[in-house]
């Protein structure tokens, strides 16, 4: 069990990392989806089966997508998503913050005594998140229904073209 | 160092190299990407808890990641959009370059 | 017929309402103007007359009218009109004389563009004399004796074109004034002494009794009486008024007005006011004041003959002669004859006005000519003016007898010799009467005898009915008005003193005396003569006698004793130099002290706005300044820059977290 753990932690905790830190943003991508399968998996592992499949789904189904969708709308030549280097300093200080906050964290974590839970392993069926969602939480989903058509639309507004001056300046 | 140590571990890690990612690169897509990461590793967080917590209710943690997974993916497109707007306007997707807003 | 001295004020408003419709007629109603003047002072004379039949009926009355003109809270400010013989008799002869002078200038104004304005201020003149001589108030008759001495100004400075004569007006204005303000100053002394200015009320009045004893009693500084103060300081006014020394230097300056100007005003009334205003306040003067008096008027009268010897200009040795005459009038008032005054005063009126209208007739004719030098012959031409010129000389010179001026002037010689006082008047007097003759020979012998010595002279003749027929009433009047008060019957003196019986002394009684007095004027006429009749001025450049035997005597004399240079040196500087130190005073140091504070003013504004401007401004700038600073330093925290924020809130969570671990709050 803690094995599988460690090993899917490892995967996904690698790919996100060299996903960070490549130039090609094409290749950034395509690694960062490998990620969330990382990610999916851990769900399995943990047996949230549904919520991986949503992971799948959503994520490298669509999101990868738009990513790579504006990736490719937003380059200027073949070669542009080859992109220049960043700045030493700002990597430095990037890493020192983020060293700081995981510090802080896995101090935070570390120190603090979780009960080990001695229940047996929740297990959440479809069955069970659809009564879920219908019933209890049925606002919510309306609400994220909504949300979903106004960012739908909204996207759609942001993205569009402005009207004549802008077909100047899209060359 | 329970699982649940160990699982809680491995989100802060991943929100940890979002935050890296983000902060690092200039490139205003891939700082998207790793708000997603980060957003991710908040939702290893809820499943970790969900499944190791001291006290499992049935499915509220599965809920809440469904429904974070849902406006993740709504945040997503409309920064990506937002992405597309600026860079037609300044023709590149250099975050630095985006301080209208400068004081 | 009989007047009560109710109606007394309708003798100075009749010329008053005259003037009032001469100064608003236009300057075209010639004869309006002229009409109006000598009605009304002609029926002001008919009244005079009711008022003369009156107070002779009433003798030794004092008929007052006296009302209340307004009131300051408490008190009243009285006024009221006196008749007693010395007022019927005074305007009898100035409304008498006024009108025959009005009907002369008729003719002798006859070419004048201003001739209404003439009569207006004639009338006025008159109006405010008569006013003068009713008044009962002292009150009042300062306020007329103000308006006569404006009445003058405007008369003298008629032909204000002339700056001679603008010059003359001015010079009269302020010397009289000088004698005012003492005639003020006695005024006010009196009704804080006595409480009224009334002169007769009831027993209240100021001459009465009890103010006299009162003033007479009260001690005042140098040893004098309140009364003697009182009446020196009135006496001030006479002085400036009656033109006595040291206040005559106006007097032949006025001689700038025209000539029946100065035969009414300069000769027969207005200076005969001082005069009569001693007369009537003869009650409260003390022995003190009366030698005071006499002495002045003995120096007046032998000062106006003195110069009057070395005089060319014809007015001018009419106007000297004026100041000598009213000097014996002073003089027969400090010796304690009021009554010998008034009668000099009457008689004088009329051969005075008489002479200044044959004067004027001889201006007249000679087309203003009036250096004695450039006439001559105007005896053969202007037989008329000659003759009543003669008859009014005679009269002034006192050729005994017949003439009024002898017995008036015998009147006053003889209270100078009986008086109890000082002779030295008296002796004064005596020498005046030979220079009188003297040079009034002198002036006939060089106007009338000879031949013309100037184109004018040559070419004069005599003038228009209107012109000579006052001559010829006054020359009538210079005759008979002697016979009023001669020592055997002094009935005018008598009358004037209230007495209904009249007691004369036989003619032989101080006969010594009018011996004497006729030997000097046959002294002075035969000397003038012998000067100026036999030896007839050849030329207008000839020297005159007594300049080539005493030149420089004879130029001090026609200099007028240099008295006008003398207060020029004197007052005139004075009164320059505290002008000037005045004016300093005010530009530097009143002016300093406004300029200072003015400064202060800036200064203080200045500061002020320094204040405001680095101060307030300045803290308040400042201060908005360090808000903008401290707000554009904050807006620094605005990079702009993403990245930047993400990494603020990595850091603000790490140490947040950290606090709240390690800070125990967790």
């Amino acid at each position: 069990m803690i094995a599988a753990l460690a090993l899917i932690a490892v995967i996904t905790l690698a790919t996100a990392a060299v996903a960070m830190s490549l130039r090609n943003l094409i290749h950034s991508a395509l690694l960062l989806i490998a990620s969330w399968f990382g990610i999916a998996a851990f769900y399995l592992w943990a047996g949230a089966q549904f919520v991986a499949f949503a992971q799948v789904l959503v994520y490298v189904g669509a999101v990868s997508m738009v990513v790579l969708f504006a990736v490719l709308l937003t380059r200027r030549s073949r070669a542009d998503h080859v992109i220049a280097p960043d700045s030493l300093a700002r990597a430095v200080s990037a890493v020192f913050a983020g060293a700081a906050v995981f510090g802080v964290l896995a101090l935070a974590i570390l120190k603090t005594r979780l009960a080990p839970s001695t229940a047996a392993a929740p297990t959440a069926t479809v069955r069970d998140i659809g009564t879920q969602l219908m019933g209890t939480h049925a606002a919510a989903l309306i609400i994220m229904g909504i949300l979903l058509t106004v960012a739908l639309l909204g996207a759609v507004v942001i993205a569009s073209h402005d009207g004549p001056e802008s077909r100047k300046d899209v060359s | 160092m329970s699982p649940l140590h160990l699982c809680l571990l491995f989100s802060s890690a991943l929100f940890c190299i979002g935050l890296v990612g983000a902060l690092a690169r200039s490139n205003t897509i891939l700082v998207l990407l790793g708000v997603e990461l980060m957003l991710n590793a908040a939702n290893l967080n809820f499943i970790a808890f969900w499944r190791y917590g001291p006290t499992p209710s049935p499915a509220t943690g599965v809920m809440f990641v469904i429904f974070s997974i849902a406006v993740a993916a709504a945040e997503a497109a409309v920064g990506l959009a937002l992405i597309i707007a600026v860079y037609r306007h300044q023709k590149s997707i250099r975050l630095q370059e985006a301080n209208r807003l400068k004081g | 017929m009989s007047l009560s001295a109710q109606y007394l004020w309708l003798i100075p408003a009749l010329p008053l309402l005259a003037a009032t419709i001469a100064a608003l007629a236009p300057r075209s109603a010639r004869s309006l103007a002229a009409g109006a003047a000598i009605l009304a002072l002609a029926t002001s004379f008919f009244i005079s007359c009711a008022a003369l039949s009156t107070a002779l009926a009433n003798p030794a009355t004092h008929l007052t009218h006296n009302f209340v003109w307004f009131e300051l809270g408490n008190d009243t400010v009285p006024l009221g009109w006196l008749l007693d013989p010395l007022t019927a008799f005074m305007c009898t002869m100035v409304t008498f004389v006024g009108t025959l002078i009005f009907i002369f200038s008729l003719g002798y104004m006859h070419e004048d563009a201003n001739f209404k304005q003439f009569f207006c201020f004639l009338s006025l003149f008159a109006a405010a004399m008569l006013g003068l001589l009713v008044a009962n108030s002292l009150l009042l008759l300062f306020i007329c004796w103000e308006l006569v001495g404006l009445a003058s100004y405007l008369l003298i400075g008629f032909w204000f074109h002339k700056p001679s004569a603008a010059a003359a007006a001015k010079k009269a204005f302020i010397t009289t004034r000088i004698g005012d303000l003492g005639f003020l100053l006695g005024l006010l002394w009196l009704y804080d002494s006595a409480g009224s200015l009334l002169l007769y009320d009831n027993g209240h009045g100021v001459l009465e009794a009890t103010a006299l004893g009162a003033l007479g009693s009260a001690a005042t500084l140098c040893g004098l009486t309140v009364a003697s103060a009182i009446g020196l300081l009135l006496f001030c006014g006479a002085v400036g008024k009656s033109g006595q020394f040291p206040l005559h230097v106006w007097l032949p300056d006025a001689m700038e007005g025209p000539t029946p100007v100065s035969a009414l005003i300069h000769a027969a009334t207005m200076v005969a006011a001082g005069v009569f205003l001693m007369a009537r306040v003869y009650p409260l003067l003390t022995p003190d004041a009366l030698r005071v008096i006499a002495f002045i008027g003995a120096i007046t009268a032998l000062l106006g003959a003195v110069i009057a010897v070395a005089q060319y200009d014809l007015k001018r040795i009419l106007a000297f002669s004026t100041v000598s005459q009213l000097g014996y009038m002073m003089l027969a008032i400090g010796v304690g004859a009021p009554n010998a005054a008034i009668f000099h005063l009457l008689t004088h009126a009329f051969f005075k006005a008489l002479l200044f209208l044959g004067a004027g007739s001889v201006i007249h004719a000679a087309h203003h000519e009036q250096d004695i030098r450039q006439l001559g012959g105007l005896s053969a031409k202007m037989k008329l003016t000659f003759a009543t010129f003669a008859i009014g000389t005679m009269a002034l010179v006192g050729v005994p007898l017949f003439f009024s001026g002898f017995w008036s002037k015998e009147a006053i010689l003889h209270a100078a010799h009986t008086t109890t006082g000082s002779h030295l008047p008296f002796y004064a007097a005596l020498i005046g009467v030979v220079l009188t003759a003297f040079y009034n020979t002198r002036l006939i012998a060089e106007t009338f005898f000879g031949h013309g010595r100037s184109h004018a002279a040559e070419h004069a003749h005599e003038n228009s009915a209107v012109m000579t027929t006052p001559l010829v009433i006054l020359a009538f009047f210079a005759i008979a008005l002697g016979f009023l008060g001669t020592p055997a019957y002094p009935w005018l003196q008598a009358r004037l003193s209230g007495e209904t019986a009249v007691h004369g002394h036989s003619l032989l009684d101080g006969v010594g005396l009018m011996v004497l007095s006729i030997v000097l004027v046959a002294v002075g006429i035969g000397a003038g003569f012998a000067l100026y009749g036999r030896k007839l001025r050849a030329k207008a450049t000839s020297p005159d006698p007594l300049a080539t035997a005493a030149p420089g005597l004879h130029a001090f004399l026609g200099a007028r004793l240099k008295f006008d240079e003398l207060y020029a040196a004197t007052f005139g500087v004075l009164n320059s130099f505290t002008a000037t130190a005045a004016d300093w005073f005010d530009r530097y140091v009143w002016g300093g002290i406004v300029h200072f504070l003015a400064l202060l003013g800036e200064f203080s504004g200045t500061v002020n706005r320094e204040a405001d401007e680095q101060g307030l401004n300045g803290g308040f700038d400042a201060t908005s300044e360090k808000i903008r600073g401290t707000g554009q330093a904050y807006s620094r925290v605005q990079t702009g820059d993403a990245h930047g924020y993400l990494r603020w809130i990595a850091v603000s969570f790490v140490v947040l977290a950290l606090v709240a671990i390690f800070g125990g709050v967790v």
